[in-house]
């Protein structure tokens, strides 16, 4: 193509003087606007039907099947006592825990891999998963004796644990990347070392503790769901309620810092600053997931991708990204524990079988063009 | 931080320095083609360096308001790192930068964004990314995130893209263009954020010559219609020459001297900054002068 020589009337320019500028349609209320793209609003809206969906599935299925409309019946307030009882106190806080914990981490994969702009870093591949493993098995090992570990080691100390291994792991591959900045590359290189040092960590644990405290570890180590209750329910539901309005607040921000750290800057984001915060509630939400539900791994890796794909953006969807993460947990979660006939699997071994094939197709199929 | 005094600079550097340049409080908003005399930027003993490499070591120098400047100057010399500095991007390890009088690390990063636009070099672009998008993120300093597309926005980009003749090719990704219609793109990012003062490093990378010219016509341009303020790093003497009123030669981190670019290009000036034997002639177009490189092979 050639470019047009006069700066000014390119041929073919129409005279007349437009302000209106393609492929960005405006949704004005008042004072506030924004682009409308309706493609990126039909995801999320369709993406949390189909959690409800699945979670009214999921919650149905069991010792005493429940059909999806008694459950929906149940959650909007009716039923009777034996499905309120079954669904509210026995069914309901799994399923709820997968669905915020798989919110948490493609919400906070969606952040990582906006912030490395690399597709590839997110807290499984950087470490924070990982990080916060080696601290809930440090607790299980260290802190358990054959019985198991005791009362308030096992509903208190491991999701701490978690959470102040994530955080450690999510510092150190930020402090070790820095350099006069932060690259993708160098971000996902770094957080690749970690990551390796804290499996390792993790492995060495295993051979410490005695047999019964490794086949608990283990347990915990594929990510489960199993006898999740409210009480696991509160803190995940406390974390997102604090960290999902902090993070929706620095989007705007994450928007220009995809354009690089001087054009960022140029555009008059506090780069350094936006960054650390919008990292930090990513790892904290990566920890508190893990905490919550042990390393359910390529959660965080693929929702953003996914989301990004269906929605035509050139940017991990913040909001997308949660639901989806929470749809693929929660769906997971129920072919787990209902496809295998008596066996139940633990929910991370299924994401991953979930999810690649269906980024693998988005993948093929290709990308081109993208909105902002 | 060393801390300056951020008053009365004896900048000996030849002419360009202007007189007594009330720094005051020069009218940032508007963007009025009226003849004015003030400092937009003025650096004071600036010293940049990154790591434990100083690069510029007590700089001075003052950027007069409406005026186009090329940075000039050999590989190394420190000319993006002083726009860098100009434009905020870059902390000063010791001196001050002002911007319309005021130091600029005191003022916040948003409010420097709706006073200066900087274009650096060779940005990138996120993949697949239209037109259109990329040049309405320049309005990111004027945005919340409640208002991110208001009537006047829109009003301000499609302006942006009309000037630059970008206004057509507003919905097609910036990685499919030619390398002259995404240096337009990324001119008119910078045009949408509204500000007077313009800070481009090396705009014309890459582009070849008649791509170059096409962007130094539009810069010269946004300069004559709106008296917009620019101030560029060039790499070609000759454009440079030709399309900038005030030429800064720089060496080594600091400046050799300064002026119109009559003055400014000599002969004993390209031995001294670039180390080049050469011959200055009467530009046939312009009248100015035209740097003629000798090189080994005639001597």
């Amino acid at each position: 193509m050639t470019p047009s020589k006069s700066p000014t009337a390119p041929p073919g320019a129409p005279p007349a003087r437009t302000t209106r500028v393609a492929g960005r349609p405006a949704l004005r209320l008042g004072p506030a606007s924004w682009v409308l793209r309706v493609r990126a609003l039909l995801v999320p809206v369709l993406g949390l039907a189909l959690l409800v969906l699945l979670m009214a599935v999921n919650i149905g299925r069991g010792d005493f099947p429940i059909s999806v409309g008694s459950v929906l019946d149940v959650l909007l307030g009716g039923g009777s006592r034996r499905d309120q009882f079954i669904v509210l106190d026995l069914r309901l806080p799994r399923s709820l825990t997968g669905a915020l914990v798989g919110a948490a981490l493609g919400l906070s994969g969606a952040i990582v891999q906006s912030i490395a702009r690399n597709p590839l870093a997110s807290p499984d591949v950087l470490g924070i998963t990982w990080g916060a493993s080696a601290g809930a098995v440090t607790v299980v090992v260290l802190g358990g004796s054959a019985g198991g570990i005791s009362g308030l080691a096992s509903s208190l100390g491991v999701p701490l644990a978690a959470l102040a291994g994530g955080l450690i792991a999510g510092l150190a591959v930020y402090l070790l990347s820095w350099r006069r900045g932060i690259e993708g590359h160098r971000m996902v290189l770094v957080g690749i070392a970690i990551s390796t040092l804290a499996v390792n960590l993790t492995n060495w644990l295993l051979t410490l503790g005695d047999v019964n405290d490794a086949a608990r570890a283990m347990v915990w180590l594929t990510g489960s769901l199993n006898g999740r209750g409210w009480e696991h329910v509160q803190p995940v539901a406390i974390a997102l309620a604090l960290l999902v309005p902090a993070t929706l607040f620095g989007a705007h921000a994450l928007g220009a810092l995809r354009f690089g750290e001087d054009t960022a800057r140029g555009l008059g984001v506090r780069v350094n600053t936006a960054r650390a915060l919008l990292v930090l509630f990513a790892v904290l939400l990566a920890a508190v997931a893990t905490a919550g539900a042990g390393p359910i791994g390529f959660v965080a890796l693929a929702t953003p991708q996914i989301a990004l794909r269906l929605s035509g953006v050139g940017q991990p969807p913040l909001i997308a990204s949660a639901v989806l993460g929470a749809a693929l947990t929660v769906g997971a979660d129920l072919v787990a524990r209902t496809a295998f006939g008596a066996v139940e699997l633990p929910v991370g071994v299924l994401t991953a079988s979930l999810g690649a094939p269906y980024l693998m197709f988005l993948l093929v199929r290709g990308r081109r063009k993208v909105r902002a | 931080m060393t801390t300056t005094d951020t008053d009365v600079q004896s900048s000996s550097n030849g002419p360009a320095s202007t007189g007594p340049a009330n720094t005051g409080s020069a009218s940032t908003g508007s963007a009025s083609t009226g003849q004015r005399s003030e400092v937009r930027l003025r650096a004071s003993q600036l010293r940049l360096g990154y790591g434990d490499r100083l690069i510029v070591d007590g700089l001075d120098l003052d950027v007069v308001s409406g005026t186009v400047t090329a940075v000039i100057g050999p590989n190394g010399c420190g000319k993006s790192t002083l726009l860098r500095a100009l434009g905020r991007l870059l902390a000063p390890r010791g001196g001050s930068v002002l911007l319309d009088g005021e130091r600029i690390d005191k003022m916040s990063t948003r409010q420097v964004a709706r006073i200066l636009g900087v274009l650096p070099q060779t940005p990138q672009a996120p993949e697949g990314l239209t037109v259109a998008d990329l040049v309405a993120r320049g309005r990111h300093p004027h945005q919340t995130w409640y208002r991110q597309w208001s009537s006047a926005d829109e009003t301000i980009v499609a302006d942006a893209l009309r000037m630059t003749g970008m206004l057509e090719l507003a919905d097609r990704p910036v990685d499919e263009l030619s390398g002259g219609q995404r240096q337009r793109a990324w001119l008119s990012m910078a045009l949408a954020q509204g500000t007077d003062l313009l800070l481009l490093d090396e705009p014309t990378t890459y582009l070849d010559l008649a791509h170059q010219v096409d962007v130094l016509d539009l810069v010269r341009q946004l300069h004559a219609e709106a008296g917009r303020t620019v101030v560029m790093v060039l790499h070609d003497l000759n454009l440079a020459a030709r399309y900038a009123e005030q030429l800064v030669a720089m060496r080594d981190g600091h400046i050799v001297t300064q002026g119109p670019p009559d003055e400014v290009l000599t002969e004993d000036m390209l031995r001294e900054v670039f180390g080049l034997e050469a011959r200055i002639v009467p530009d046939p177009v312009s009248g100015g002068p035209l740097v003629v490189p000798i090189g080994a092979h005639f001597r």
